[in-house]
């Protein structure tokens, strides 16, 4: 069943090449097959029971490349289940914000098909070398996506986003194979990596080998200072493709900390542990300050990603803490993973709903200036209640997700490393960026640009107010969310205090 | 008992999902049924909410559900929300039926977040854990903000809004500090269990819910925001500034209160910061010379007697206080509001002789006014005396400030009362200077005082010691004979001299002169405090926001680039290196397998054929390395393939030799 959902949408995206198939069709087959995998993810999420620690449910494996210990594993727990459910909506969403692509549609739909599966793809991965092939794959889409797709100085920064992310990924894969070598009998698989970690009390080599997988995260996740190719790669890409990447690309950084550094290099995290932190600090308050100066309403909500991307950074760090092992401590580790894991799926959500949001003003004017509007609260009141619904949720705002996981990550990162609490500030900061930002754009008389802004169109706020709907869910009654994230986040605490 | 338990039960989360849900679908539906009706809908829903509230108040009620952090989303009534919360949804159903008899301020999205507002207030009543008291103290912040800055089109409103937002939040973040300490103190988070965390981590709890409380309730130093606050509409200011918000950073310090006590300093801390703001932000108010404007100055300096009741301990006095003075404080900005909208302006000078010229209005008013002053037998009297006894309980100087502090509430109050008393002036200056009047008021609006008038009075009762004793928390002592002469006697004789001090209309605008006139007008921009924040820490964050873009743009950004562009140079030495040494080797392969070829087809002219054609691939072949070499690309991904072979091959190297793989 998981890999039917995995490779599902290739096949679409396959059949779409086909000659003779219309525009018409290929918009509503991207959007029949990515509400087909919500529906299936959905059915996934309700058969879903927790598996044990080390072990996956919905798992299959099958030989894939027997010489090298690679083989078609995947499976899902309480770490990717969530991510493949948010993966699932966006596109779902983006499927529907596209209907009135007029740039050749089917292209569009079949590539954007063929992302889907390498994000899902990857987040299902138990094996390394499939995990970097989806990894790498999904490089390439969206540099095709931009290149594609996207507008102003789209080729240069397609390329500079596939260059970077693209050398990102060669330190990522040194560290597989660091991993690969250590490992005997060799294997590239997960499970088993993570169950017994090769490179576990090998002091520096260990050090050495994770800061390799950890450069090749932090430049796709990004935190400062491998953040510059994103500003540009989100500024000039179309607004499905900002979207995804991110809305669920960065997520494939975040996820790899957890999924990989985390479990399979005990030590040597927690020797890395500070340095995560300060960075993850470093992140939170420069993205928001970076993104309070900006005056482009993109280049501000791509900013406001690495302000979000530190929170995660800060507790994934501070679970590497392992302090007295006092109870209480546990506890507060076990927090911070789940806070985590938890903004990785709220995150996706809100900025997937700013970035579509974007995308509606761009098809407006052509111009994402936040001092060129102005009013749009009476001109455009439907896409100005969005706007703010969507701007609360990402300043933090209680009865939104992004609070429920912000709080967990603050109670444990500070309860575990009392420093996080500079990063407190970082909320401030992001309440004056959201406040500023909807005042530009909505308040005051009508102004410049606004005199002839149309109102949001159903299908541009269908899929904004669904993402937006979910955050609501999360973030009034996470439960559902929790109890499949938690036990997956105490595992994790549990093997990085190997 | 159990009847009204289980009824309650089922009733406490309708209170709050209720107008919640209600205030959600008016500010989202945009049909002509909602736009017509969404005044009443509104008073409608709260007066139900506040009908409904009596019975898990008076029988107390707990219900709860899962949450986060392990804690729950969990409502009480056991506590002073059982006073508080009929208070606030009763005081909020008045309020939006005064609020019906303006266009403006019935139309859906007002009566919506209006709404939503309230059901947050109740939440943060209700509360029984930090994540849930975070959910409705944020919301209610965030509600605060929209309805403060209702009128989007003038920036500045807006900016109010921002303002009274971003100031509550920075204090709101001690909430999340709490939060980490009460998850580090190995607690469930709930309030109550917080006076029971051990160590260092209880001193972190109390100090964050103490700024946060600070923060919300105006107290010193974060008092400014309810200046700029005042350009909501003034229902907004009426619940905002009254009953719900404001008096709830008093309310979640009196529920805390065993917390504060037992660190030992957080107490004396929130008790002299209540007094130092009842004093000064009294003198605040007396030197206002805006309705508006002296009303939200006392609405910060009759907090600071809730939270001077917290810090010592005289919880059940200080929610007396709290509810009397809901009543009061409602009263009085509905009413200033109504003067707004008839006359136009609410500067003093313009609202001299109100009074006279509407006299429900102007009697209800006046009643008010006297129990803000501090007047026997008014309700305001008997509460702040009863907080006063606590003070003076704990220490004799808390006493004399608190005194000090009632003696500038008789000031302001009593200013008031005579400008509006006084005989109207035959031009009344600055007449429809913030907007047309409408020189009428409504009667839904007299309405609306008449039971908050019958507050005014009476909710002194609260404060009788036999009722004292019966309200959640601690009670203090009965004030002595010779306290209660005393506070009257400072209201009197302060009220005598204000009466006779107060100019006629034209000087009621204060242009004072001499030496006390830089003193007051310091006093009258609320201590200058808006200013020196935005120019101690806005302006600099600014700064540093712009800095750092800069610095992102032309230091982050172009290191990568040229980062590139020495790749790219790198790639052009090597393609040169290639051309010059690479391809000429080859080429000189190719012609000297070329010359053997001719030396040999000398000697052998039967395989010369052959072995030229072979030279001439080879020359071709060299032609053909040498002419894609031309393009850098093909260079920078030679160069990177032969990098990433080279490292990887180190790397394992390093860790074959130094690393042990089992």
């Amino acid at each position: 069943m998981l890999s039917l959902l995995v490779f599902l949408p290739a096949v679409a995206a396959a059949l779409l090449l086909l000659p003779g198939v219309s525009d018409r069709w290929a918009r509503w087959c991207f959007v029949g097959v990515t509400a087909l995998e919500t529906a299936l993810v959905v059915a996934m999420w309700v058969g879903y029971e927790s598996p044990g620690s080390g072990e996956l449910a919905y798992a299959q494996q099958r030989p894939w490349i027997p010489g090298i210990g690679a083989s078609y594993h995947v499976g899902l727990d309480g770490l990717s289940l969530p991510l493949v459910a948010m993966t699932c909506v966006i596109f779902a969403a983006c499927a529907v914000f596209a209907l009135a692509e007029s740039s050749r549609p089917r292209q569009q739909a079949v590539l954007f098909l063929a992302l889907m599966t390498t994000c899902l793809g990857l987040f299902a991965a138990a094996d390394l070398v499939l995990f970097f092939v989806f990894f790498d794959l999904s490089i390439v889409g969206m540099y095709l996506s931009i290149n594609g797709w996207g507008h102003g100085e789209r080729r240069r920064s397609a390329l500079m986003f596939f260059l970077y992310t693209f050398l990102g990924s060669l330190a990522l894969l040194l560290g597989f194979v660091g991993l690969y070598v250590a490992s005997a009998p060799h294997t590239f698989d997960m499970v088993a990596l993570a169950a017994d970690p090769p490179l576990q009390g090998s002091g520096t080599t260990g050090v050495a080998v994770l800061g390799a997988v950890l450069l090749g995260l932090a430049v796709k996740t990004p935190t400062v200072p491998f953040h510059t190719w994103l500003p540009p790669a989100h500024t000039d890409a179309p607004a499905i493709g900002s979207a995804v990447l991110a809305g669920v690309m960065l997520k494939m950084g975040t996820y790899g900390f957890v999924r990989i550094a985390m479990p399979m290099f005990p030590d040597a995290w927690r020797d890395w542990a500070p340095v995560l932190i300060v960075v993850g600090i470093v992140s939170v308050l420069w993205g928001a300050l970076v993104a309070l100066a900006q005056t482009d309403l993109k280049r501000m909500i791509a900013y406001t990603s690495v302000n979000h991307m530190g929170y995660i950074l800060i507790g994934l760090g501070a679970a590497g803490l392992l302090g007295d092992g006092s109870a209480a401590t546990d506890e507060a580790r076990r927090t911070a993973i789940s806070g985590a894991v938890t903004q990785m799926v709220s995150h996706g959500l809100l900025t997937g709903a700013l970035f579509l949001l974007a995308g509606v003003v761009w098809a407006r004017h052509q111009d994402y200036g936040l001092d060129r509007y102005g009013g749009l609260a009476s001109k455009a009141p439907q896409f100005a209640t969005l706007f703010v619904l969507a701007a609360l949720g990402s300043l933090g705002l209680p009865g939104l997700s992004g609070f429920v996981a912000e709080l967990q990550i603050f109670a444990g990162g500070i309860a575990t490393a009392p420093v996080v609490a500079v990063a407190l500030l970082g909320i401030l900061l992001m309440t004056a960026v959201m406040l500023r930002a909807v005042q530009s754009l909505l308040t005051g008389p009508v102004d410049g640009l606004s005199s002839d802004f149309t109102d949001v169109r159903t299908r541009e706020w269908v899929p904004v107010a669904g993402l937006l709907a979910l955050s609501v869910l999360i973030g009034l009654a996470p439960s559902f969310l929790l109890d499949v994230i938690e036990p997956a986040a105490q595992s994790v605490a549990a093997l990085v205090g190997r | 008992m159990s009847a009204a338990v289980s009824s309650g039960t089922v009733l406490l989360p309708a209170i709050v999902i209720g107008p919640a849900l209600v205030g959600a679908l008016l500010v989202l539906v945009r049909t002509r049924l909602v736009a017509t009706t969404a005044g009443w809908v509104g008073v409608v829903t709260v007066g139900l909410a506040a009908v409904a509230s009596v019975i898990p108040a008076a029988g107390g009620a707990t219900a709860s559900t899962d949450f986060m952090l392990g804690a729950e989303l969990g409502v009480t009534t056991f506590g002073p929300a059982a006073v508080i919360l009929p208070v606030i949804l009763a005081v909020a159903a008045l309020v939006l039926l005064a609020a019906t008899a303006t266009p403006e301020t019935r139309a859906a999205r007002f009566t919506g977040l209006m709404l939503l507002f309230t059901a947050a207030a109740a939440l943060t009543v209700l509360a029984t854990s930090l994540p849930t008291l975070l959910l409705g103290w944020e919301v209610m912040g965030a509600a605060s903000y929209a309805l403060i800055g209702y009128r989007y089109v003038d920036p500045h409103r807006v900016g109010s809004g921002a303002t009274a937002f971003l100031t509550t939040r920075t204090a709101d973040l001690g909430l999340y500090l709490a939060t980490a300490a009460a998850l580090a103190g190995g607690t469930d988070l709930s309030l109550s269990s917080l006076a029971s965390i051990e160590g260092g981590w209880r001193d972190v709890a109390a100090a964050g819910i103490l700024v946060a409380a600070l923060g919300k309730a105006a107290q010193l130093p974060f008092s400014f925001w309810l200046a700029r606050a005042m350009d909501g509409p003034s229902p907004v200011s009426a619940l905002l500034h009254s009953a719900a918000m404001v008096a709830l950073g008093g309310y979640l310090l009196l529920q805390v209160s065993p917390l504060l006590a037992a660190t030992g300093w957080a107490d004396d801390a929130a008790a002299w910061t209540g007094a130092a703001t009842a004093l000064v932000l009294g003198a605040v108010a007396l030197a206002q010379r805006d309705l508006k404007q002296l009303l939200a100055a006392s609405t910060a300096a009759q907090l600071g007697f809730v939270v001077l009741a917290a810090g010592v301990g005289a919880t059940s006095a200080g929610t007396a206080h709290l509810a009397a003075h809901a009543a009061v404080k409602a009263l009085l900005f509905l009413a200033a509001g109504a003067w707004l909208e008839a006359l136009g302006s609410k500067r003093l000078s313009t609202l001299t002789g109100a009074a006279r010229r509407w006299p429900a209005v102007g009697l209800l008013t006046a009643v008010a006014l006297l129990s803000l002053a501090g007047m026997p037998p008014l309700a305001l009297w008997a509460t702040k005396d009863a907080v006063l006894a606590g003070a003076l309980e704990h220490s004799l100087a808390l006493y004399v400030v608190g005194l000090l502090g009632s003696a500038m509430a008789a000031g302001y109050a009593v200013k008031a009362l005579v400008i509006l008393v006084s005989h109207q002036p035959d031009v009344a200056p600055h007449l429809d200077e913030e907007e047309p009047g409408t020189r009428e008021i409504s009667p839904r609006v007299t309405l609306a005082l008449l039971p908050l008038g019958l507050g005014a009075v009476t909710l002194g009762l609260l404060a009788w010691p036999s009722v004292l004793e019966s309200l959640p928390g601690d009670a203090p002592l009965a004030p002595a004979a010779w306290e209660l002469v005393a506070s009257t006697a400072v209201v009197v004789v302060v009220g005598a001299l204000v009466a006779s001090l107060v100019p006629g209309p034209s000087g009621a605008d204060g242009r004072q002169r001499g030496v006390g006139a830089r003193l007051v007008s310091w006093l009258h921009s609320w201590l200058g405090l808006e200013a020196l924040i935005t120019a101690v820490v806005v302006r600099p964050v600014l700064r540093a926001a712009d800095a750092a873009a800069r610095l992102d743009d032309r230091v982050l950004a172009r290191g990568v680039g040229l980062a590139a562009a020495v790749a790219l140079r790198l790639a052009a030495a090597t393609a040169r290196l290639d051309d010059g040494f690479l391809a000429r080797g080859v080429d000189r392969i190719s012609t000297g397998t070329l010359q053997a070829a001719h030396t040999t087809a000398r000697g052998d002219a039967g395989l010369s054929a052959t072995v030229s054609g072979v030279a001439l691939s080879a020359r071709r072949a060299g032609r053909l390395v040498r002419r894609s070499s031309a393009s850098g690309q093909l260079h920078l991904y030679y160069l990177q393939l032969v990098a990433g072979v080279l490292l990887t091959a180190v790397v394992l190297t390093v860790i074959l030799l130094v690393g042990s793989p089992r």
